[in-house]
């Protein structure tokens, strides 16, 4: 579309914007701030600070802005937002295939790191389940993992709806004797888990990594049949011949989503940001040291830029 | 509710008492024979499928292109509201510049600030004055305290983020209330068609418009104050028409007889005159635009609402509580100096004479403050920022504390969670559900009818056909079990606390302390642990939303008895009747209408707290609002919210009909 040279003030906004930015520093492309948007989990909060003062360092101006994880793709597609440091295969597939469909978002590549997202129980259990974390104990044991409203059912606390995972369809196709709530909330859900596991009381239910929560209780994954693409898409495939959805879940990647503009905008930015990489170790460690050492999020990314000068270093190496 | 309906009924000399009975048995009667044909009838028992109407995807569309495609020629609608945007974000960014981060006179993003943020000591030191000029010294302690409460707990910066925007929020609110209500009040035309919007605005769920609100006014700040002004202005309209129809004719006749002009007519006269009911207004905007600071900070203004946010994400409980308390004592000392500012009447005029800083003390005390605290500030780095070292925390105690009940009182708790649930709430649930949607929209009608005749029976009766046709049968029934229950045991609990208070000065004193907390603490601070105690579900929500609704019930409770005129109690004592067979037979019956109006205002807490409950996972209307926020999905959670909406403007209705038949039946005057 041809741009209006008379348009009402949107156009004079991006004028001023760019008269006001000219002056800084002339080594990067635009000194226009990069906004990372920020969610509303420890790890992602060090990915993206991890991300942003790498982009400092190169000279860039960087914001940080809160949004919600799905809903940021609608400030992603039209350039409000720039950056999200972490979407989820598990959780966040369907948004962003839908969103780059739309050709205004961009995919920067993967983070290096592993999702992992399934069925969970603290350590304790296992002497009340000795057949775990085999799948197949799960119905011997179903009494004991049971409430007062699900007995003798099972209960199973999956994720809020939105977090899709298809736990209902699991529980059906592979005859578990459990009955599966949704927590409404990340917060919710590990309430939860924290308050049985001050009593040792029974708990199942969905943990994900990296998060503190696997590092600051002991647990166990379930283990499921392996995931694959046929077993949820074809029916005939895996333990059960007649349903989709019978094996775990998939473990996925992580990766990194941006506004298709600022590519041309910031090409070296955006060339370090698909650099960047980590792996669930190293991540592991920070969330601990934030959440349960009570360190602060800049303090444990300072000491990790210290610490790792020759893998961000490499990052900003745009060609 | 049929209960109450007749018990209305009765006090008239009944009209046709016969036919009222005869309706409702014949009522029951098509009930039954509907439920016992189900199996044939099965449209009138689940509504079916596909007479929904795709009103969602419609609104979807209809947004999408609205954003996409909608050009005025030399703009479009985007750039439009996004420009609109942009002249908002000016004044927030000074007032953040001043209170934060400081002004930096350069075009630079990351430079130095040049000029300081507004020193903490200084802000205090402006309130605490501020509070001596409008009242006295014990409302500038009062200031101060909550003020040094910000700083001590180490909530200053984030306090300030939240300040800098209610600062901006407030004001724009109560103009634009001021402006749209006079409207309204001058034109009969435009004050009918704001009506609904008002209702509609009062009652839609936050989350549900959140979703427009980004798409037109992008992330960040400015679309969370947008968002809050949304909430916090329809009280302020409401109240300017009121007070301005309230306004003694004689002020106006005595103003058009020294000659006014229709502006001078409203600005100096009616204005001035309907001044103390627009303190109401002003009040009731600082108050919502608090209650929103949660849910501003999911879409990016930061402060306070983001540290409980983020502190419950960590199940940092403590923590999560002193940002809750910080937002309680913000609006606690904003509330009370605006409340103080609406009492205080004219000052006194203190003579030519006197210099400019004799007539002046409190804006010379507080230039005076603020100058010489900016200076030594750069100096001083203690004055510029409270010195993280000075900072106290009490969070490990309540950690601490919630590990203690749950590990020695959890078998308790759930012992007394699990009667709850088998024996009322599972068995309410399943009869909701299983009740014909004809018959619940049939008894809608009737009760409409009976209570307020044909007009409110079909409001009533489309709205529910609202519900039902846009697919959220189902949903909304769930809605009104949760609410329903929780308003039950929210007027079990409130309406004796209410009438004790009522009659007890201490303990009104300690009680009105406790509902001002409940009412502004944000809820989502009891929630987590709530969930620690409960586990996620119905029970969990239900307390969360009691403890929240019960406020109304207690304070119209307490008021409505006050409110008994005194003659009556006189006469009854006179007659010899004990204390009790005054509360009974006098106080209770004549406060009713009052205690009614206090449960519908529980009503319609209860309805907005269900997004917050949605967040442990209940499944009603407010889940469907909160999937469609974070699906981006205008369409769905405009419906479903609105859906809600109706559900409340159903019930207001209704109780609003109920009163008005009451009071008239017993004499007293419709205020």
């Amino acid at each position: 579309m041809p741009k209006n040279r008379y348009r009402f003030p949107a156009s004079l906004v991006v004028g001023a914007a760019m008269l006001a930015g000219s002056s800084a520093q002339a080594a990067v492309e635009s000194t226009d701030p990069i906004i990372l948007t920020l969610h509303n989990w420890t790890g992602q909060y060090i990915t993206t600070t991890i991300m942003g003062r790498v982009l400092q360092e190169m000279g860039y101006n960087v914001k940080y802005q809160q949004a919600d994880y799905l809903a940021q793709f609608a400030g992603l597609e039209s350039g409000d937002l720039h950056v999200a440091m972490e979407m989820w295969e598990t959780t966040g597939k369907d948004a962003m295939e839908k969103s780059l469909a739309t050709g205004s978002t961009v995919d920067l590549g993967e983070t290096g790191m592993q999702a992992i997202e399934e069925w969970w129980y603290p350590i304790y259990m296992k002497e009340k389940c000795p057949g775990l974390p085999d799948w197949t104990a799960l119905n011997d044991c179903a009494e004991a993992f049971s409430t007062a409203e699900t007995a003798p059912s099972g209960r199973y606390l999956g994720g809020p709806v939105t977090w899709g995972g298809y736990d209902d369809e699991r529980v059906e196709a592979l005859e578990l004797d459990y009955e599966v709530v949704h927590a409404g909330t990340d917060a919710a859900l590990f309430a939860e888990l924290e308050s049985a596991y001050q009593r040792k009381a029974p708990w199942l239910g969905w943990v994900y990594t990296p998060h503190w929560a696997p590092i600051k209780f002991q647990g166990e994954f379930v283990e499921f049949p392996a995931y694959s693409d046929e077993c949820y898409s074809d029916k005939s495939v895996g333990v059960n011949p007649n349903m989709a959805y019978d094996c775990g879940k998939p473990r996925g990647w992580i990766k990194k989503v941006g506004w298709k503009g600022g590519e041309d905008k910031w090409p070296c930015a955006y060339s370090a940001i698909r650099a960047f990489t980590i792996d669930n170790q190293a991540m592991g460690t920070m969330v601990g040291e934030v959440d349960l050492e009570g360190k602060s999020v800049e303090e444990v990314v300072e000491a990790w830029l210290d610490a790792n000068k020759d893998t961000w270093t490499a990052w900003t190496q745009c060609n | 509710m049929t209960g109450t309906a007749t018990m209305g009924v009765s006090a008239f000399p009944t009209p046709g008492g016969y036919r009222v009975a005869w309706i409702w048995a014949g009522f029951l009667a098509g009930s039954l024979v509907v439920t016992w044909f189900g199996e044939y009838w099965s449209w009138a028992v689940t509504f079916p499928r596909d007479w929904n109407v795709p009103l969602r995807y419609w609104i979807s569309d209809f947004m999408e292109w609205l954003i996409k495609d909608l050009d005025f020629g030399l703009f479009t609608f985007k750039e439009m509201t996004r420009s609109f945007a942009w002249l908002l974000e000016w004044p927030l960014a000074f007032a953040s510049r001043l209170l934060v981060t400081g002004f930096s006179f350069s075009s630079d993003p990351t430079a130095e600030a040049v000029l300081q943020p507004l020193p903490w000591i200084a802000v205090i030191a402006v309130f605490t004055i501020f509070g001596h000029w409008i009242r006295d010294w014990k409302l500038a302690l009062l200031a101060g305290t909550c003020l040094i409460y910000l700083a001590v707990f180490g909530r200053w910066e984030s306090a300030m983020v939240t300040l800098s925007a209610i600062l901006i929020a407030v004001p724009l609110g109560i103009i634009s209330g001021l402006l749209i209500g006079i409207l309204a009040h001058r034109s009969v035309w435009f004050g009918r068609v704001i009506e609904p919007v008002l209702d509609l605005m009062q009652t839609t769920p936050v989350f549900a418009y959140l979703v427009p609100v980004l798409f037109l006014f992008g992330f960040g700040p400015v679309a969370a104050m947008i968002a809050t002004m949304i909430y916090a202005t329809p009280p302020m309209i409401r109240i300017t028409m009121l007070a301005l129809s309230q306004v003694p004719t004689e002020s106006i006749e005595s103003g058009l007889m020294s000659g006014c002009t229709p502006r001078q007519l409203l600005w100096k006269v009616m204005i001035p005159s309907a001044s103390p009911g627009l303190m109401v207004g002003v009040n009731q905007v600082i108050m919502l635009s608090l209650n929103m600071v949660i849910i501003a900070s999911m879409i990016g203004a930061g402060g306070l609402g983001f540290d409980v946010l983020s502190s419950l994400n960590r199940l940092a409980i403590g923590s999560g509580l002193e940002a809750g308390v910080a937002i309680t004592l913000l609006a606690i000392a904003l509330d009370r100096l605006s409340q103080a500012f609406a009492r205080r009447g004219l000052e006194i005029h203190r003579g030519k004479e006197n210099s400019w800083v004799r007539r002046h003390p409190h804006l010379t005390a507080a230039a005076a403050v603020v100058v010489f605290a900016w200076i030594i500030s750069t100096f001083l780095p203690f004055v510029r920022s409270y010195p993280e070292g000075w900072t106290i925390t009490t969070s490990g105690f309540w950690e601490e504390l919630v590990k203690w009940i749950n590990v020695n009182y959890f078998d308790q708790l759930e012992a007394f969670k699990t009667f709850l649930l088998l024996n009322i709430l599972i068995p309410v649930k399943r009869f909701m559900l299983a009740t014909p949607w004809v018959v619940v929209v049939a008894f809608v009608v009737l009760l409409g009818y009976r209570l307020g005749g044909w007009r409110l029976a079909l409001l009533t009766g489309s709205l529910a056909l609202f519900i039902a046709f846009t697919g959220g049968w189902k949903k909304g029934m769930v809605t009104v079990y949760l609410c329903g229950l929780s308003v039950v045991f929210a007027a079990m609990i409130g309406i004796p606390i209410g009438i004790w208070s009522a009659r007890n000065e201490r303990v009104h004193r300690v009680v009105q302390v406790c509902i001002d907390t409940l009412q502004t603490l944000p809820s989502f601070v009891y929630l987590i642990p709530v969930v620690m105690l409960f586990r996620v579900g119905d029970f969990a929500a239900m307390l969360a939303i009691v403890a929240y609704a019960v406020a109304p019930a207690i304070r119209y409770t307490d008021h409505g008895i006050r409110q008994v005129p005194a003659q009556l109690v006189e006469v009854a004592k006179s007659v010899g009747c004990t204390r009790g067979q005054i509360l009974r037979k006098v106080q209770l019956p004549v406060a009713l209408p009052e205690i009614m109006l206090g449960i519908n205002q529980t009503i319609m807490m209860a309805l907005s707290m269900l997004v917050i409950t949605a967040l442990v996972g209940t499944r009603e209307l407010g889940q469907e609002v909160y999937i469609a926020l974070t699906k981006a999905d205008t369409g769905r959670g405009l419906v479903a919210g609105v859906s809600v909406a109706a559900i409340a403007i159903i019930s207001d209705r209704l109780i609003k009909a109920w009163v008005a038949r009451r009071r008239a039946a017993l004499g007293l005057s419709g205020t």
